[in-house]
């Protein structure tokens, strides 16, 4: 279906700006609006509770204010029925019980009582660990994959790569940013399942590039470049694809609880898919890999045969 | 010959599929309601004893579905969770302290599977229901009740050995003695050298005083032993409560998990696990006037307390037993209809406190209930750990008589403050106040649903990967979808084998490894496409595109593979369980979309002329 001869790499001024301007849109909304920390991080309650018919959230905001939870928020989680209220660290307010304290007192007086689905509650110092976790994570899994493909291939693929990979990770967390989704525990594992899937288009490319170094002499580095991205593309994009179905499947059905992680990856995996395309070769070209990088040096007695 | 896999090829990859499907079979069972009685000591039950609940079971009418005794351990199946519950109930009024009855859901495996060792997924919390809660120990607490017991165990050994002292303080540093006379100090020097050598000493300017200090490994040795008392303690309490297949692990220095399936009683889990309640008794000093202890003139021998109502008492600073002796207790209600616990004391307890009720008939004695409460709150934008030490006497009663090892106590407040009380002296007291810092309770409903979700998320999105394949790849596709399934079995059948938890995220990580793991099959495909169009024979082309993507597909696998790894270590809980299948999956991809593929085509195509390929 795909044989195709795009040049890609010819036109990477276009999408090279094309990226940029996602990446300053992405940093800027990262810098002004910031992620929405889910609880994981920042520490507090959060407890879903499911009604037998529609819930009144107004009747429910007016008990909880009443009750003492004045800064509580209520909102629908999913389906009608079920309700899911936040509760900061407060000043001044032992957090441990808080849970057992609000379900009391929406069921105090109500005449439908609510089931308790769920109850997370995280300390201050547990939000602090995890948060400092989730970061190392995200620094060890970069640095290992640098020295993976520094190993492998070349240390300018390597940051080729890992331009790329952290294209996509920014502007996929610029898009959470800019529509306010919550980050939580399972967001962050998506996104690094995210690094890890857009490392994998970007090394089959290489891997390709490499065999391409190695067979076509007498081409340029930019042409090799195209060729092989435009031999891979169909590949790229079936891959992409299942992906893509198996994550659609997940984000209508899998529940609320998992949505995160559907969004993160159904959005990571398309630009994912657009960096190993237009981002990664482009970017290995401008920090100056050529076929002399990667060639297997020649034994010298043969060399001499091809001397005229 | 081009195009074949030797014979012990084709025999590995056909058991390798066999013996995946045997493990992953567990899983297409469901579970039994059921009621797990064991011992609350710990100790296996007799066959004499399974007997009598078997009897008691089968009198009662409760449709008993199947009964089973192994392992010390009675489990009874029943058909639906009415009938368990009614089960648990009747067991709970009959055995008494002694058992512990608690809820469970009990696999149906089939016996020859079992043999195997084969069983279906350990679910996780999110999918079963149930609390986790991480409980932070508090160390510093932990080593100021050391420096306490230091303080009174030197002056103590002052006294033993005839050294007279002015004062034995502790401040916020040291413990400081200061003798009457410099004279001593050699003395108590040596006094030191002999039985206390985890203590630093310090000699300040003043020749008549010692300063004493916790060593840097003693004080070391005392926070590891208080997290390991406390898991000891905690686990005790947890088999109190009867939860099935508690899990409970430190984590970290100071941290202890505690995971309870399917409890949903919250509170009364948080009140159990949380508390450090336990008894002290003493004599009241009878000598000395109350009212002046309190306008601060406490005598030495004596302290001050309150009692429940707030009038102040001067009790002993010497204090007859603690709840560490004490061996077990009941709850329950004494003559005139009070709650009362049932106490008895170990040798030690009892004949201390047989020698005391012996001296001091006509005495009254006292019994004050000691609670450590921690919170943490947020003052100022900072963390601030508040602990707060409560002691108050529950009652004062005159001694009637001798008494040793078995009493009861009353003065409390209710019939469940008893029950809860009695529940903690017998399983022991924390080495350690205890703040639980994260709690995450997931209802049953909710457990149901995510495994639903799950499932059909998973259902649909590998039908849709399948019919896409075939439409895409053709013969080809078909294969690739074969080695899909099996790679999919390969996966349950290890996370069974391992017993590795099962979490939603990790529902999700199998879901993602069925999009992701195609991708070594459209790798070789493309790359057999490629070298057809090339113009080269179809037998070559499948060899050259299986050669040829080989390298590519683990290059690129590889550096998923490092990602995932990286999750797993850092990741906690559910995202531990994602790392954990998509590591899995990522292994056992390679295995099925290479091997298992080239297997098919092999038997298809394989040794064979060829003329075109449906792909």
């Amino acid at each position: 279906m795909f044989n195709t001869n795009i040049n890609f790499i010819g036109n990477r001024n276009i999408f090279l700006i094309f990226s940029s301007i996602l990446m300053i849109v992405a940093i800027g909304s990262l810098a002004v609006k910031g992620l929405k920390m889910g609880i994981d991080f920042t520490g507090g309650t959060l407890i879903e509770v499911g009604y037998q018919e529609a819930a009144d959230l107004n009747a429910l905001r007016n008990t909880l204010d009443q009750g003492g939870f004045a800064d509580a928020t209520v909102q629908n989680f999913g389906t009608a029925k079920d309700v899911l209220i936040r509760l900061k660290l407060e000043e001044g307010v032992s957090s441990a019980d808080l849970s057992n304290k609000v379900l009391e007192a929406i069921n105090k007086d109500s005449k439908m009582p609510a089931s308790l689905r769920r109850v997370e509650f995280v300390g201050p110092q547990v939000g602090d660990d995890l948060a400092e976790d989730g970061f190392l994570a995200l620094l060890y899994s970069t640095i290992a994959i640098l020295v993976y493909i520094a190993w492998r291939f070349e240390w300018k693929f390597a940051l080729g790569a890992i331009i790329a990979t952290f294209h996509d990770v920014i502007v996929t967390l610029g898009f959470f940013s800019v529509l306010g989704l919550e980050f939580d525990l399972t967001v962050l594992a998506a996104v690094l399942a995210l690094i890890g899937y857009s490392l994998n288009d970007t090394i089959v490319i290489y891997d390709r590039i490499r065999e391409s170094f190695r067979q076509m002499r007498n081409k340029s580095t930019e042409e090799i470049m195209n060729i092989s991205v435009n031999v891979t593309l169909s590949r790229t994009i079936m891959t992409s694809l299942t992906v893509l179905l198996v994550l659609v499947s997940l984000f209508f059905l899998g529940g609320e609880i998992i949505h995160g992680f559907a969004i993160v990856l159904l959005f990571g995996v398309f630009f994912g898919t657009y960096s190993s395309i237009f981002i990664a070769s482009p970017a290995a070209l401008m920090l100056g890999v050529s076929p002399a990088d990667l060639i297997i040096p020649v034994k010298e007695g043969s060399d001499l045969d091809l001397l005229p | 010959m081009q195009n074949t896999y030797p014979l012990w090829k084709n025999v590995v990859i056909i058991l390798t599929f066999l013996v995946a499907i045997i493990y992953a079979l567990p899983n297409l069972y469901g579970e039994d309601p059921s009621v797990q009685v064991s011992s609350a000591g710990g100790v296996a039950i007799s066959q004499e004893q399974a007997s009598q609940i078997e009897a008691e079971l089968k009198n009662q009418d409760t449709n008993v579905k199947a009964f089973e005794f192994n392992n010390g351990r009675v489990l009874a199946r029943f058909n639906n969770t009415d009938d368990q519950l009614k089960a648990a109930d009747l067991l709970r009024d009959k055995m008494g302290s002694a058992m512990t009855v608690a809820l469970n859901l009990a696999p149906t495996t089939p016996a020859w599977l079992q043999m195997l060792g084969a069983d279906a997924m350990y679910l996780g919390l999110d999918l079963r229901g149930g609390v986790h809660f991480l409980l932070e120990v508090d160390m510093d607490a932990a080593v100021k009740q050391a420096e306490e017991r230091y303080n009174d165990d030197v002056r103590q050994a002052l006294r033993t050995a005839g050294i007279h002292y002015q004062s034995v303080a502790k401040d916020a540093e040291y413990i400081k003695v200061k003798l009457k006379s410099a004279d001593d100090k050699p003395a108590f020097m040596a006094v030191l050298n002999k039985d206390f050598r985890t203590l630093d000493v310090t000699e300040p300017a003043a020749q008549d005083e010692v300063w004493l200090q916790l060593s840097e490994p003693e004080t070391n040795e005392i926070k590891k032993f208080a997290v390991a008392q406390n898991m000891t303690t905690l686990r005790n309490r947890v088999n109190e409560l009867g939860v099935a297949e508690p899990v409970i692990q430190q984590q970290g220095d100071n941290r202890i998990m505690v995971q309870l399936p399917g409890v949903q009683d919250t509170t009364r889990a948080k009140e159990i696990l949380g508390t450090t309640a336990t008894l002290e008794y003493r004599l009241v000093d009878v000598e000395h006037d109350v009212q002046k202890a309190v306008e601060g003139h406490v005598p030495v021998g004596s302290r001050l307390y309150y009692e429940k109502n707030g009038s102040p008492i001067l009790l002993d600073r010497r204090i007859i037993v603690t709840g560490d002796q004490i061996v077990d207790a009941s709850s329950g209600m004494d003559q005139d209809g009070r709650a009362a616990v049932f106490i008895s004391l170990n040798g030690v307890g009892a004949a201390k406190m047989g020698k005391i009720t012996q001296a001091n008939v006509g005495r009254p004695m006292a019994v004050v209930f000691i609670e450590y409460k921690i919170d943490t709150k947020i003052v100022n934008g900072e963390k601030v750990r508040h602990k707060e030490k409560v002691e108050k006497v529950i009652s004062v009663a005159t001694i009637q008589g001798v008494f040793s090892k078995r009493f009861q106590t009353t003065g409390l407040d209710s019939p469940q403050e008893a029950r809860n009380l009695s529940l903690l002296l017998r399983a022991g007291a924390l080495a350690a106040p205890v703040d639980i810092v994260e709690e995450r309770t997931v209802g049953p409903s909710l457990g149901q649903d995510n495994i639903d979700k799950g499932m059909l998320s998973f259902v649909v999105g590998f039908a849709l990967v399948v019919l896409f394949m075939a439409v895409y790849y053709k013969l080809f596709g078909m294969i690739a979808n074969f080695a899909l399934a099996f790679n999919v079995v390969i996966v349950v059948a290890i996370l069974s084998l391992l017993q590795a938890t099962l979490t939603l995220p990790g529902i999700a990580g199998i879901i993602l490894t069925v999009g992701m793991s195609v991708d070594a099959n459209v790798l070789i495909f493309e790359r057999i496409k490629e070298e057809m169009r090339n113009g080269n024979s179809p037998q070559s082309s499948i060899f050259a595109g299986y050669d040829k993507a080989f390298a590519t597909i683990l290059d690129s696998h590889f550096t998923n593979l490092v990602v995932a790894v990286v999750l797993f270590a850092f990741g906690t809980g559910s995202v531990k369980g994602f790392a954990v299948t998509l590591i899995i999956g990522i292994l056992s991809s390679m295995f099925t979309a290479i091997n298992g593929t080239r297997m098919t085509i092999n038997w298809i195509y394989g040794n064979r002329r060829v003329e075109k390929l449906s792909i």
